[in-house]
């Protein structure tokens, strides 16, 4: 894991551009998160600091959301819808695939920190189920054998 | 100059169009034409889907690949002539020319951030007209319209907007619930991304009738290309006088912001939303108050749906009889449905109230994708009940749909083929319900936990009997003990799957009621 001390700039620079901001905390774990990768727990007694918070407010809020992650994610991140229009096509045998395939189970990075594997309830894509996201980018009906393409097509522009 | 269309709709990236688009562009460098990144039709089988503007309308081709451009330009794609993959004027294709697209008017058709398109397309007729009246008149025109909100809860617009108007004080507040976390739901990024403007807009005729200077729209995390092209469209509002200070010289103001969401499904509650944006956890808070008098920083708010907002433009344009004059009974003007999960012709078909199921499904939807009989359709997100094929007659209307104990809510509708289980889904119910509970009350955190663990034990045949009145029970104290719809509807998807399809939880099909 990185140290805080190289990261800390860049968060208080975050919080400094959200200062006058109106409910600017989600913005700022954004912020953080976009950023870095991961809200550093070393974080979050600065992000309390400046908000006049407690910590444990600031980890309240950040515990609540699924999307923020306190630990730093590989390279990738995949996300596997498993919801039900994508269920309907299929997407456990996708989500098996994936894991094994990954060789990790959800909330996991492989150990070349090359891929994390994340579930989604929902991508709005499901007219073209089942749907997975690699970093910002949507797929849509993605059989495994399209999943290894484009695993395939990730490891190969790296 | 010729000008093809192909969509910067994130379902239609996801089957290849950006690919579509630059190899369009590099095999026609030295021709004369323009591509326009439009929104989608909603056609979704047919994308990615190239529209050519002819003289005989827009002609589409679809869906396309990369390797299918050469082809299609050897055969005239240019001139909109034959091709295997042609499929005529895109909008005489009964499932688009069926349809009544109201809200939808523009989504496919325009450059969606393209403020003179938007303009060009009867865009801001409706925010003219709100200029020149009072708030009473607006809001009237949108309780004459009989709009009810199109998030689920379909509470009648102009009512929520009236206690606004009357709540005395300095600062008020619209906020667009964009966080559509249904399953089978994605008409509100189809707006987003394909017509942002008319959200824009509706938003700012919200803030004329109520008197609210300051909008903000909370997107879902997951909706990266809603977000990419509300800011460009709100930037181009802002440019030209549309959003800020002194609207179009009219010395009114509207500010408009987006603030992402963090994917938890519960901050689609709207006090769950609220407190979200105010940087909290998304807990659901106590009503009464209402937002309406106490929302956002302890401020009166509109909490309006996407849809919802983005219908009001037409009815300000066209008048708030225009818009009722479409639908049945007490459910007036039309409904975008999305069809969604194993059926054969996916996509938005907006089209007024009345349609049966049956209708939408076999008629338009063509049936499921796999071929297999269609055995179960979830209608209304996760919380919305499981329809069986002895109840597909039932009109699209809101009533119609609380009769028979299910409801429309945000009109995503999720098919699945007679491979489903459906105590799997039901299991599947009650683990989303643990994964996304706020945690505030006790039978929607505890009650689904012990949900998952009661259905599992009667699918594996532990004190069956017992087990299946204990399932009950639970959801009977789920639906009257929690306090908000997500502990209080999960008994709706558990229920119908028991009830309607009591075989797949090993139990006899006389126990159906
Ligand atoms: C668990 C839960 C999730 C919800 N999710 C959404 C949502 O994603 N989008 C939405 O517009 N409304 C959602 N709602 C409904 C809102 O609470 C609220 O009724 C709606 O935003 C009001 O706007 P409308 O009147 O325009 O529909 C949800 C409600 C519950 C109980
Ligand atoms: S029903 Fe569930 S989600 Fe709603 S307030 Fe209670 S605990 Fe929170
Ligand atoms: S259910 Fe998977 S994308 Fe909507």
């Amino acid at each position: 894991m990185q140290d805080y001390q190289s990261q800390k700039p860049i968060v208080l620079d975050i919080l400094d551009a959200h200062r006058t901001m109106p409910g600017n905390l989600l913005p700022i774990l954004h912020g953080i998160q976009d950023t870095l990768g991961y809200i550093p727990p070393a974080a979050v007694e600065d992000i309390a600091k400046a908000l006049y918070l407690s910590k444990a407010e600031v980890h309240g809020v950040i515990s609540f959301y699924h999307y923020f992650r306190t630990t730093p994610p590989g390279k990738h991140t995949i996300r596997i819808c498993r919801a039900e229009s994508c269920q309907a096509m299929n997407s456990k045998a996708l989500e098996n695939h994936a894991k094994q395939t990954l060789g990790v189970d959800f909330h996991e990075t492989t150990s070349d920190e090359h891929f994390s594997l994340e579930p989604v309830y929902c991508l709005g894509n499901c007219a073209c189920s089942p749907s997975i996201t690699i970093d910002d980018e949507v797929h849509g009906r993605v059989t495994p054998e399209k999943f290894d393409q484009l695993l395939a097509a990730c490891k190969g522009a790296k | 100059m010729t000008r093809l269309f192909i969509s910067r709709d994130s379902t239609a990236l996801s089957l290849g169009a950006e690919q579509v688009a630059q190899t369009i562009q590099a095999q026609t460098k030295d021709k004369h034409i323009e591509v326009v990144r439009n929104g989608s039709r909603g056609l979704y089988w047919l994308e990615p889907l190239i529209e050519v503007e002819t003289s005989q309308g827009r002609i589409a081709y679809g869906p396309v690949q990369p390797e299918d451009v050469a082809s299609l330009l050897e055969n005239g794609l240019l001139e909109g002539k034959q091709h295997p993959l042609c499929l005529g004027n895109i909008e005489e294709l009964p499932y688009f020319k069926n349809q009544n697209r109201l809200t939808f008017a523009r989504v496919g058709l325009t450059d969606p951030v393209n403020l003179d398109d938007y303009i060009a397309h009867d865009g801001y007729q409706g925010l003219k007209n709100a200029l020149t009246m009072q708030p009473t008149d607006i809001v009237k025109h949108v309780t004459d319209s009989g709009l009810r909100g199109r998030g689920g809860a379909a509470f009648p617009t102009g009512i929520k907007w009236n206690t606004v108007l009357n709540a005395p004080a300095e600062q008020k507040y619209i906020v667009c619930n964009a966080d559509e976390g249904d399953s089978g739901t994605f008409s509100d990024r189809m707006i987003m991304e394909g017509d942002p403007f008319v959200l824009i807009e509706g938003m700012t005729i919200a803030g004329l009738a109520v008197g609210a200077t300051q909008g903000y729209i909370y997107l879902r995390i997951e909706y990266p290309h809603a977000k990419v092209a509300l800011n460009q469209a709100i930037a181009a509002a802002y440019q030209n006088g549309y959003l800020g200070e002194n609207i179009q010289g009219s010395g009114k103001t509207f500010h408009l912001e987006v603030r992402m969401g963090a994917g938890a499904y519960i901050c689609g509650e709207e006090t769950s939303l609220l407190e979200s944006l105010e940087g909290k956890r998304g807990l659901v808070r106590f009503k009464p108050p209402l937002p309406a008098i106490v929302g956002l920083f302890g401020k009166p708010t509109v909490v309006n749906n996407v849809i919802s907002l983005a219908s009001v433009p037409v009815i300000l344009d066209k008048g708030g009889e225009y818009y009722r004059d479409y639908g049945m009974g007490r459910s007036r003007g039309t409904l975008p449905l999305q069809l969604a999960g194993n059926i054969k012709h996916p996509g938005l078909f907006e089209v007024a109230f009345g349609m049966t199921l049956r209708e939408l499904l076999y008629d338009y939807g063509g049936g499921s994708a796999s071929g297999r009989p269609i055995r179960a359709v979830q209608v209304g997100g996760p919380l919305g009940a499981y329809l069986h094929e002895g109840q597909f007659d039932t009109p699209l209307d809101y009533e119609a749909f609380a009769a028979i104990s299910a409801v429309l809510g945000h009109g995503g509708i999720v098919v699945h083929d007679d491979t489903v289980n459906m105590a799997d889904m039901a299991r599947y119910a009650m683990e989303f319900c643990v994964e996304e509970s706020c945690g505030k009350c006790t039978p929607c955190r505890i009650g689904s936990t012990r949900g998952v663990e009661v259905i599992d034990r009667i699918v594996s045949d532990v004190q069956k009997d017992k087990n299946t009145v204990l399932l009950r029970d639970l959801c009977d104290t789920m639906v009257f003990g929690s306090l908000c719809a997500m502990g209080g509807m999960t008994p709706y998807p558990v229920l119908s799957a028991l009830n309607h399809f009591p075989e797949d939880f090993g139990l006899q099909k006389a126990a159906k009621v």
